[in-house]
């Protein structure tokens, strides 16, 4: 490490995040990003690692798409941020396009926040405002951002700290992939809206079985609750669909799309609303205020975004990078059949499943050392998060493999190096 | 009332938005390349033949559009074009190969074929069709991606073709992607695609200016320049036949092929035969004011009246006030001089031929020389005669790369009636500032890698029989999990996942490691 970077480490330390600073040296990883560009990241040491992580899709197109740099400068000859108070011309575009493209026919309002957290939010108080309901229910170890109410739905690990867990047993928590328990929270027709991202992203991917988004959604109608998409990580054609809930035939009630619909160039994030749960938006449109959500210059961003992955060349990328991966992959698992123990995977949404509870962190590190940045998943650090992004190239994306070959091994000897003495 | 995408602010004329789209669509060409390289040759032959065949089905159609689009030539010409660079080029190449290893004994090389990748192809106005049918049969016989420019006269018939094309590739097995078009070519895209390092190969027809252009792109370019054909009558032609052939030539699709003839040079004794065996064949012999019109219409200040090209006898005769009979097939136009002096003397891209007497076979070449030098060096030239000592030294002269004896240029020297290959993109050489001299096929989009043995007596070549690439052939679909419907995961057995151990054993195995790993991580 350089001497720039431990002094640069000390003041990250000192001046904005002690405990997070720390931790990632702890965990072997030193990355500070700097420069970036496309699926690029470049640590301030100069090394190169290849991001298939992309801050939880927000990078879905690359860093700094040349697009979106144009657009975004362009954009601010006329726009800024606007005025939350007034109608606004890019926000109602943006709604325009998002209705355009929207899941479900009937969705035609969208909600501006600054972040995907402060749209979950919106997208609560609008289920609740339009069941006059208050009880939330959510998918154990779910994730969906850390504001007053998403913070709730989530696992209790981000709301305990800062004592905003929920004491008034108005959030609910159910097993992913259980019907009946869903039908059990449900059937006392006091649930305001489930909460569901269509493949939790932070709890390592599982995978939703055959038949339980569409049965939740029928679960919601019978019970009078609404259903709320949180497609975050899954949206904007990350599943070969622009939205994952789509391809598992769901239409939301509620749909909130954030992080790549910023293309990580200017913060927002938009909650899209059916004309059935928009009442607060005709009762009393003041009702939600936000300063910088929606703000217009993000819009601008926004639709520039909507409109790169909406191209048809992207979906048949997707199709190609998907396929090409997963075949790379099995071949991998195959070398290592005792450590890499499975692939979840839904287009270039994946979870690499290993054989140990832990067994996520050494291929992340291994994988940081050789030029590859991937996570873990928090709530299930088994499973290493892999999520290239839907423009990679095909020589990325062999490059890809072979690093992810190398770490994987390196990584099945550290942790199982003892495999052949058992033997 | 319906949302509409709108477009608040708009990016799309400026270099970003450019490489942005041909960064996508090139990118997209490399992945269908890259899986198309795993299919091995009865596949390939499977796409190839489903594609001719819709080119094939397609040649009327298309040859209609492209004359009501851009107003050249003849639709029953261009739909034998369309159809000529269907089927007959895949069947020239049928028994070429060039997806299998090679193996030379004698030499002690292995040569594999590998594919050039992404093509980046430019299509003209005068033969949209032809061209991309041909660009296209040749990209998918070395298992390339080709991207399609075609000439913004005749953009919307080549899209819609490449995309007919496209959807019969795909239809049967073709990766998406192998075949595209830029919908919406300008010349600012095009030197983006050109100049873009995700091209691999510039196949260039058109202008010479976009020509020059591709040669510049700093990428490797097959670029063919503009011709200008002379054709030879000597004193032993059969003067009949070769009149005929020349007005067949002449006024097929009304002279757009760049092959076709453009000055007629015979010698003084065969001079009144020649001009009667003309006429016979339809032609119209113009008077010297006659030739005077038509020169100053065909010719501008600013060169050649595109207004002409494609057109027929009977349309330039009436725009230039020359009475014609009806059925006149060309227009023929006695010229004292050859050279920058005499504007018909050019290439010209409509039934009118130039034709000049000479007195000896000595003054013959030298006049055909410089036909050549002054436009389509390195391109095709003819010759009628019966003396092969008179064509040899004729076609040794002349710099022209084909010298078509006894038969029309205009197709003859695209390897239609004679038995070249047959070819819409013509290799002018180094004569005419292009890579290639001959006419270009398959072969110029693969090189091959070359396994070398040492040549040592002593050292033994390898046996190669049956070896070469893997075919995997295409990629199996992931699977959407949860999604009804989906493929199941096709799990890759390993050696050790299929070995002597059973399940109870192979349980235990995983209990234990994973409690050690356990200890080891907790630590």
């Amino acid at each position: 490490m350089s001497v720039e970077k431990l002094e640069f480490l000390e003041r990250s330390k000192y001046f904005w995040n002690p405990g997070k600073t720390q931790d990632w040296q702890d965990m072997g990883v030193d990355l500070v990003i700097d420069r970036r560009e496309g699926y690029y990241l470049f640590d301030m040491d100069g090394r190169r690692l290849i991001d298939v992580h992309l801050n939880g899709g927000t990078y879905n197109i690359g860093h700094r798409h040349p697009e979106l740099v144009e657009v975004l400068k362009a954009g601010t000859e006329r726009f800024d941020m606007g005025n939350h108070h007034f109608p606004a011309i890019a926000r109602t575009a943006l709604a325009e396009a998002l209705a355009a493209c929207a899941p479900a026919p009937d969705m035609k309002y969208t909600a501006y926040g600054a972040g995907g957290a402060e749209a979950i939010d919106i997208a609560l108080k609008t289920a609740r405002h339009a069941t006059q309901k208050r009880k939330i229910v959510s998918i154990i170890k779910a994730y969906h951002g850390h504001t007053g109410l998403a913070v709730k739905t989530g696992d209790e690990r981000f709301s305990k700290l800062f004592l905003s867990e929920d004491t008034a047993g108005e959030f609910i928590q159910v097993p992913f992939n259980d019907l009946n328990v869903m039908e059990d929270a449900l059937r006392g027709r006091d649930i305001a809206a489930v909460i569901m991202e269509s493949i939790p992203a932070t709890y390592g991917f599982p995978m939703p079985n055959e038949g339980y988004l569409p049965g939740v959604k029928a679960l919601c109608e019978r019970y009078d609750a609404v259903y709320i998409a949180d497609e975050v990580q899954t949206g904007l054609m990350r599943s070969g669909e622009m939205w994952c809930c789509t391809k598992y035939g769901v239409e939301p009630d509620i749909m909130v799309t954030g992080k790549g619909i910023s293309g990580g160039m200017y913060p927002i994030a938009c909650a899209l609303i059916s004309e059935k749960c928009g009442g607060w938006l005709k009762q009393d449109g003041f009702g939600h205020m936000s300063t910088m959500g929606g703000a217009e210059l993000g819009c601008v961003v926004a639709m520039k975004t909507l409109e790169v992955v909406q191209r048809p060349e992207v979906k048949i990328m997707v199709r190609f990078i998907s396929d090409y991966l997963r075949a790379g992959l099995e071949r991998i698992m195959a070398e290592y059949p005792d450590f890499f123990i499975g692939i979840r995977q839904h287009g270039l949404i994946m979870g690499l499943e290993f054989n140990h509870e832990q067994g996520a962190k050494p291929v992340m590190r291994h994988l940081y050392a050789n030029g590859v940045w991937a996570i873990f998943s928090t709530l299930d650090p088994r499973v290493l998060q892999f999520k290239p992004g839907v423009l990679l190239t095909q020589a990325d994306a062999e490059d890809l493999l072979r690093r992810v070959e190398i770490a994987v091994g390196l990584a099945c000897e550290e942790v199982m190096g003892t495999k052949k003495r058992i033997m | 009332m319906e949302p509409q995408v709108r477009t608040l602010v708009d990016i799309s004329h400026t270099p970003a938005a450019m490489q942005g789209y041909a960064d996508m669509v090139l990118e997209r060409a490399r992945w269908a390349a890259t899986v198309f390289q795993r299919y091995d040759r009865a596949s390939t032959m499977a796409i190839v033949d489903a594609v001719a065949t819709a080119a094939h089905d397609h040649a009327r159609q298309y040859a209609d559009w492209a004359v009501q689009e851009t107003g050249f030539g003849v639709a029953a010409h261009k739909k034998i074009k369309n159809e000529l660079t269907a089927r007959p080029v895949v069947d020239y190449y049928r028994e070429h190969d060039y997806i299998n290893a090679r193996i030379d004994e004698e030499r002690k090389i292995v040569e594999i074929p590998r594919p050039a990748g992404v093509i980046f192809a430019l299509t003209p106005s005068t033969n949209p069709i032809s061209t991309l049918n041909y660009k296209i049969i040749l990209a998918l016989l070395t298992r390339n991606s080709i991207v399609l420019s075609p000439h913004p006269a005749a953009r919307e018939c080549c899209v819609d073709a490449a995309r007919t094309l496209a959807a019969a590739a795909v239809a049967a097995g073709a990766p998406d992607g192998v075949i595209q078009t830029i919908d919406e070519p300008s010349v600012p895209l095009v030197e983006v695609f050109m100049s873009s390092p995700k091209t691999n190969v510039v196949l260039a027809t058109g202008g010479t200016a976009m020509v020059r252009a591709a040669y510049s792109s700093s990428n490797p370019a097959v670029g063919v320049g503009p011709g200008n054909a002379p054709v030879f009558v000597d004193s032993t032609a059969d003067i009949t036949k070769a009149a005929q052939r020349i007005v067949e030539s002449k006024s097929f699709d009304n002279s757009v092929l760049c092959t076709n003839e453009s000055v007629l040079i015979t010698l003084a004794d065969v001079e009144r035969s020649l001009r009667q065996a003309l006429k016979s064949a339809h032609a119209h012999i113009c008077s010297e004011d006659e030739v005077e019109r038509l020169r100053r219409f065909v010719f501008h200040e600013r060169g050649f009246n595109v207004e002409c090209i494609g057109r027929d006898a009977a349309w330039i005769g009436q725009e230039c006030g020359i009475r014609v009979a009806t059925g006149t097939r060309i227009l023929v136009a006695p010229i004292a001089q050859i050279g920058v002096e005499e504007p018909l003397s050019r290439e010209k891209l409509c039934p009118v031929l130039a034709i000049h007497t000479v007195n000896s076979r000595g003054q013959a070449i030298a006049q055909a020389r410089a036909v050549l030098r002054l436009t389509g060096a390195g391109h095709s030239a003819a010759i009628h005669s019966m003396d092969e000592r008179v064509a040899i030294t004729y076609a040794s002269a002349v710099e022209a790369y084909r010298v078509v004896v006894n038969a029309p240029c205009s197709q003859g020297a695209a390897g239609f009636g004679t038995n070249l290959a047959p070819t819409f993109t013509i290799g002018t050489g180094y004569f005419g500032r292009s890579s290639i001299g001959e006419n270009v096929g398959p072969q110029h989009l693969v090189h091959w890698t070359r396994l070398a043995y040492n040549s040592d007596t002593s050292e033994p070549f390898g046996r190669y029989d049956g070896l070469g690439p893997v075919f995997e052939g295409p990629l199996p679909e992931a699977p959407s999990d949860g999604v009804p419907g989906s493929p199941a995961p096709h799990r890759v057995q390993s050696a050790a996942a299929t070995g002597n151990l059973d399940g109870a054993t192979r349980e235990e195995l995983r209990r234990l490691i994973a409690e050690e790993l356990r200890d080891i991580l907790n630590k």
